[in-house]
């Protein structure tokens, strides 16, 4: 995956950029899968993969196939850049070690979902109980945005009729 | 060095984050800005998702003959994520095609210059 | 693409096939990975599928423009429907248990049709967004 999101930095074709994207989120939903979390690699394969790549050659077709040359090096950005990115190292050195099953994550609210959610929702995967039935204002939240996205799609790209033309 | 193999996911994650928000600042030309933020965006995911696995557990979902389950709720929590990312990136990239339509060109400098060529 | 004869064959063989999982992924959500919007977006997928290959306007009277807008926004309604009736039944706003006389299978009920709900809205904005994005010519004419 590292090599792809550098192959996509530098490339200046930009069909060719898509085409890495798509490659990119493949290997991401086999990673997602490798550590467990079928319904997100179901999604992200669907979505990722699917979706975002035909929208991105639809307006790719709408706009134009190459990204011009840049006119100065981008030195202050890449340094920018290094610097989150070692400010973000700092930070990470504290969090647990991988699958520590001693890390607060799995310690407070996960057993109880995990324990009670079959008994409460009869509903065997948890993620979709959790999802529809504990949480469920937060995907109403979800759905609304979709919708907004939507519409605001529309309301963007609608064509309004010309008068007598 | 256990910093470095007990961590592995998050070294991953922090290279995938700082690329991708190294293309966002650093490009100029506005569709590949939105292909950096989506690869930021696929990098939270996995910030998310590897916390959550535990080494000989199973996907969560109940069934007979496993006892430990990776932890849920991330999941839930980055299956919201995922589809909200592709409606803002629809949403971006309408955004982008009307730039295209109304100024002729994504690039950055040249919509600039377009632009304050208006103004002056 | 729809006079190249290899595609058309696989194309009509394939996309049943598509739809079928995409309602099979819908309603055993409960019990394997899936839900609502996995089954939306391979829903909505197949129908981009059978437009690409057969050209956009037999895509468009296959799922007439109309119809994907209303069954977008139908969607939201009817996960926020779910809610009220939560409410007249006696509950709190989408509270499941109260949606049948055994709580448990108040919230089988509950589950099931707001993952329909999310289904619909999320097969219908993907198809939407791509009748935006395929169906509007370069420099903006109307195809």
């Amino acid at each position: 995956m590292a090599v792809a999101v550098v192959a996509m930095a530098t490339q200046r074709n930009l069909f060719g950029v898509v085409v890495l994207f798509s490659i990119y989120s493949f290997l991401m939903a086999t990673v997602l899968f490798a550590l467990d979390a079928v319904d997100v690699a179901m999604t992200e394969a669907a979505v990722g993969a699917g979706v975002s790549t035909v929208l991105l050659l639809g307006a790719l077709y709408l706009t134009g196939g190459t990204e011009a040359k840049p006119l100065h090096r981008p030195l202050i950005p890449l340094a920018l850049a290094i610097a989150v990115g070692a400010l973000l190292a700092y930070g990470m050195l504290g969090l647990p070690a991988f699958s520590d099953p001693e890390a607060p994550i799995h310690a407070h609210v996960a057993p109880r979902y995990l324990g009670e959610g079959l008994k409460e929702t009869g509903v065997p995967n948890i993620v979709t109980a959790v999802l529809a039935s504990y949480r469920g204002y937060d995907t109403l939240g979800e759905t609304v945005v979709i919708f907004t996205g939507g519409a605001g799609v529309i309301a963007l790209l609608r064509r309004r009729r010309r008068n007598g033309s | 060095m256990s910093a470095f193999a007990g961590h592995y996911a998050y070294w991953i994650t922090i290279f995938l984050m700082v690329a991708g928000m190294y293309i966002l600042i650093a490009r100029g030309n506005l569709l590949k800005k939105l292909i950096g933020l989506a690869l930021l965006q696929t990098s939270v995911y996995l910030l998310y998702i590897a916390p959550a696995k535990l080494i000989g557990g199973s996907a969560p979902i109940i069934a007979g003959g496993f006892s430990t389950y990776s932890n849920p709720l991330p999941h839930v929590l980055i299956l919201t994520a995922i589809v909200v990312g592709v409606a803002t990136l629809a949403l971006g990239l309408a955004l982008v095609v009307r730039i295209r339509e109304t100024y002729g060109s994504i690039e950055e400098d040249e919509i600039l210059a377009l632009d304050s060529a208006d103004d002056g | 693409m729809k006079d190249d004869i290899i595609l058309r064959v696989i194309a009509k063989l394939v996309m049943p096939f598509m739809l079928l999982f995409a309602l099979y992924v819908q309603f055993h959500g409960d019990l394997g990975p899936g839900g609502g919007f996995q089954a939306g977006v391979i829903a909505a997928a197949a129908i981009v599928f059978y437009a690409i290959i057969f050209g956009l306007p037999a895509g468009r009277k296959l799922a007439p423009e109309w119809l994907v807008e209303k069954i977008l926004a139908v969607g939201v309604l009817l996960y926020a429907g779910v809610g009220i009736a939560g409410l007249f039944l006696g509950g709190t706003y989408l509270d499941y248990f109260v949606l049948d006389a055994d709580p448990v299978h108040g919230q089988h009920r509950g589950i099931f049709w707001v993952e329909v709900g999310v289904a619909l809205t999320v097969s219908g904005t993907m198809l939407k967004l791509f009748y935006m994005f395929a169906g509007r010519g370069r420099d903006g004419e109307e195809l």
